[in-house]
């Protein structure tokens, strides 16, 4: 299908697009790489008043290496951070989760902070943030704030955003040691029925992530035995039900793909 | 600021295969239907308009990208190219295209355009591609008639994959 009518600003700078935000508030969406956005207003479950194209405000596609951080802005696109020859060596997990947002195609305009934005519960950019213990900077014209992500992403599709503010950029802090990323989907680039992330130090210290199994990215420390802990996860995750499976599948996909990505982060530390 | 209000007809310039063109949209236009109706490029095919398909994709500045999730309002001033811009003037196919003819690559031809589009953008970043690579981006388009293997036939004959 078509999108409803709406009334289109493409604003030249952030001030611009955060006066239009100020003014339509929640009537209002950003438009950036509209991979989510744009399919959504297509089949009319989103029907905004205003939209608001940040893509050709100056300088907002960028990746700047802060040593203890890597900031990017809002319109860098989910490719763009892929071919960033550094992100091997100082994102490690980002290398390893980013080839399973959608495909080749949509990565090329999809963004890494729209896909922050939209805080789908099985997207693997928020789960790796959330894995990270990133940072969301948001701007107003009431000033900026910088949320930490598990205060970011507040539920299924809802963020701490407020309807005036913009994300600016993205925080991931540089994790060079182990990390691992895999899910399981029917197809390569389709929505993840459980994404399983792992991350070390290569001192023993283990953390685990899963999306797809609730509303927010899951996140846990993993003492001990790992087996042990991600069982204990599973059977703590309530999981939830929809077309593409079970409670239960995405549970023992959990305790299927666990200790594989452990397996891979330990390995890779080493 | 560029600012069009819903309902509101403006003229947009952009540059297609090459061509400076120019047509009347309003903000609810989608970038494949602004290429089919109103620039009458019909090579680009419409499929499921919600990115899932990838038969409407085109290249805005080199990109490969689905013009159903696209705004033409987006595309204003950018360069843009569709199936129509790979063969020569005289109807000769190019590379990409002769080999999907060799491996019989297509039968309705529907999801064609886009996987063309696709490809001439990722073969010119990746000239040397491996199989496992091809799959990957070919997973961003369906083909509901031939299946996939004269696909990928063609397309590892145009890398020189044997």
């Amino acid at each position: 299908m078509k999108p409803r009518p709406f009334d289109y600003a493409r604003p030249d700078t952030v001030d611009e697009a955060l006066a239009l935000l100020a003014e339509y508030g929640d009537e209002a969406r950003i438009l950036a790489g509209g991979q989510s956005l744009m399919a959504m207003m297509n089949l009319r479950l989103a029907d905004p008043a205003v939209l608001i194209d940040i893509t050709r405000i100056a300088n907002l596609g960028y990746i700047r290496d802060a040593s203890s951080n890597i900031e990017v802005g809002a319109a860098l696109t989910q490719n763009k951070l892929l071919a960033w020859p550094d992100l091997k060596t100082k994102l490690p997990l980002l290398a390893a989760a980013l080839p399973h947002v959608g495909h080749f195609q949509t990565r090329n305009k999809g963004t890494i902070c729209g896909s922050i934005a939209h805080a789908d519960p099985s997207s693997e950019i928020p789960l790796s943030l959330a894995m990270l213990e990133g940072e969301v900077v948001l701007r107003g014209q009431r000033g900026e704030r910088v949320l930490k992500a598990k205060d970011f992403q507040k539920d299924m599709l809802t963020t701490a955003r407020e309807p005036d503010e913009l994300i600016v950029a993205v925080r991931f802090p540089v994790h060079g040691k182990g990390a691992a990323f895999r899910e399981v989907a029917r197809r390569h680039g389709d929505f993840a029925m459980v994404a399983v992330a792992a991350t070390t130090d290569g001192k023993g210290s283990v953390r685990l992530g899963v999306g797809g199994v609730a509303p927010t990215p899951v996140v846990r420390a993993v003492n001990g035995n790992a087996k042990d802990a991600i069982e204990k996860l599973a059977s703590e995750l309530e999981g939830y039900e929809d077309l593409h499976a079970s409670a239960q599948l995405r549970k023992d996909i959990l305790r299927n793909l666990g200790p594989l990505v452990i397996a891979e982060a330990e390995k890779c530390a080493a | 600021m560029r600012r069009v209000n819903k309902g509101t007809k403006v003229r947009i310039g952009l540059t297609l295969n090459g061509r400076k063109m120019s047509a009347e949209t309003e903000p609810r236009t989608l970038l494949s239907d602004f290429l089919r109706h109103s620039l009458g490029a019909t090579g680009t095919h419409v499929g499921c308009e919600h990115g899932v398909c990838g038969c409407c994709t085109v290249q805005i500045d080199g990109a490969a990208v689905r013009s159903c999730l696209t705004l033409a309002m987006q595309a204003e001033g950018r360069d843009v190219k569709t199936v129509e811009s790979l063969a020569g003037p005289d109807g000769t196919l190019n590379k990409l295209q002769q080999a999907f003819r060799n491996h019989h690559a297509l039968q309705c031809g529907f999801c064609t355009p886009g996987i063309l589009m696709s490809f001439t953008d990722y073969l010119s970043r990746n000239p040397k591609p491996t199989e496992e690579e091809l799959r990957d981006v070919l997973s961003g388009h369906i083909c509901r008639c031939t299946g996939y293997a004269g696909i990928m036939a063609a397309l590892k004959e145009a890398v020189g994959l044997t």
